[in-house]
């Protein structure tokens, strides 16, 4: 392919559906790199929001895993969306929904294991001797 | 003219062809949806490393489950609020971030064809990243040296095996840094060389999310609970 060819086919993609955060060899660099700054200080600001409210004890202490929960989920999705560049573009339609799949997935795991152990936990200690089965509500 | 036929298509024409809108007109020159074609390779192949990467999330996911059980099993041995240092994890995660941000703009630099910018930020995010692998390595030594060591109990097994287990991949993710490095030098801006800077840029900014995880559920809920 010549270069002239190569020159209208990129022209043809940028006029076409592009996503944000794609990148194209012509592309404005200082575009770019405002987006990942963008990316930064939105981290930065969770990452400090999640050690200040762990540190100084401004908020109400059972809220407190509920806030570092949120913050790093928020965080995970400024990382999706800024560095990774998940949009939703028609070229990560795929992307998408594959880590819809691996969410899924992740939170099964995590949820399942923590909720069913805890549960267990919850039972062994209010029962040290095996309990009759019918006994049990 | 037949009631099938509307106006102004050529004959032979499909208006439900896949991707392509109803009228004929409009046929849009992106991939992705059907249309314009099949999608370049750059695209499929950070589909594939995408999905590499998800079942790595997957694996790091039941390291998190089984740290989640295990948390209170210390056998009277150290608690996590013993043991944690924040300002120590605060400077880990500050030196991660900036090695995210500094890939970043190395992969812009890249795609802009500057060599010299693109070994340059690339030497810094390898700088960062090994600062904070050492950092880790360091704390490691500290925990043993207080015996606080992975057979300690079933606490620590599980930290040590979450915990490690991000920090190999950061050393792994180092040594792939050095190789980009020196394959964009010594062959140019070949479009191999291109995707395969680009799988590891998707790799490094990956590990930077899993340590999202691990300084929120390991260090910040360890020393609050």
């Amino acid at each position: 392919m010549s270069a002239a060819d190569q020159a209208a086919e990129r022209s043809k993609r940028h006029r076409a559906d592009v996503a944000p955060g794609e990148a194209y060899p012509e592309e404005d660099i200082a575009k770019g790199i405002r987006g990942y700054l963008i990316g930064l200080g939105l981290a930065v600001l969770l990452t400090a929001c999640s050690f200040a409210v762990v540190r100084m004890n401004f908020i109400w202490a059972p809220a407190i895993p509920v806030a570092v929960i949120v913050f790093a989920i928020a965080q995970m999705g400024v990382h999706l969306v800024f560095f990774l560049h998940i949009t939703t573009g028609p070229d990560n339609t795929n992307n998408v929904l594959a880590l819809a799949f691996g969410v899924l997935f992740v939170v099964l795991l995590i949820g399942g294991s923590v909720w069913i152990m805890a549960n267990m936990n919850h039972n062994m200690m209010h029962s040290p001797a095996p309990a009759p089965s019918h006994a049990h509500h | 003219m037949s009631a099938t036929a509307s106006p102004g298509l050529a004959p032979g024409h499909d208006p439900y062809h896949l991707g392509g809108s109803r009228d004929g007109r409009g046929d849009s020159a992106a991939t992705g949806r059907g249309a314009g074609g099949p999608a370049p390779k750059r695209i499929v192949v950070a589909y594939g490393f995408w999905i590499f990467i998800l079942s790595d999330i997957v694996m790091f996911a039941a390291f998190f489950a089984a740290y989640g059980v295990l948390v209170g099993g210390t056998a009277d041995g150290p608690k996590p609020q013993e043991l944690f240092d924040l300002t120590h994890v605060a400077l880990e995660t500050g030196l991660l971030l900036l090695s995210s941000f500094t890939c970043g703009v190395a992969t812009l630099a890249l795609t802009a064809r500057r060599m010299a910018l693109f070994q340059a930020m690339m030497a810094v995010t390898f700088v960062l990243g090994a600062g904070f692998l050492a950092l880790e390595l360091k704390e490691f030594a500290d925990l043993i040296a207080r015996g606080a060591e992975p057979s300690r109990s079933a606490f620590l097994s599980s930290f040590f095996t979450l915990v490690g287990c991000h920090g190999l991949h950061v050393g792994i993710g180092l040594l792939w840094l050095l190789t980009m490095m020196a394959q964009v030098l010594t062959k140019g801006f070949r479009d191999d060389i291109l995707r395969r800077t680009a799988c590891f840029a998707l790799f490094w900014h990956a590990l930077d999310i899993v340590w999202v995880g691990v300084f929120s559920v390991v260090y910040l809920l360890g020393v609050i609970a």
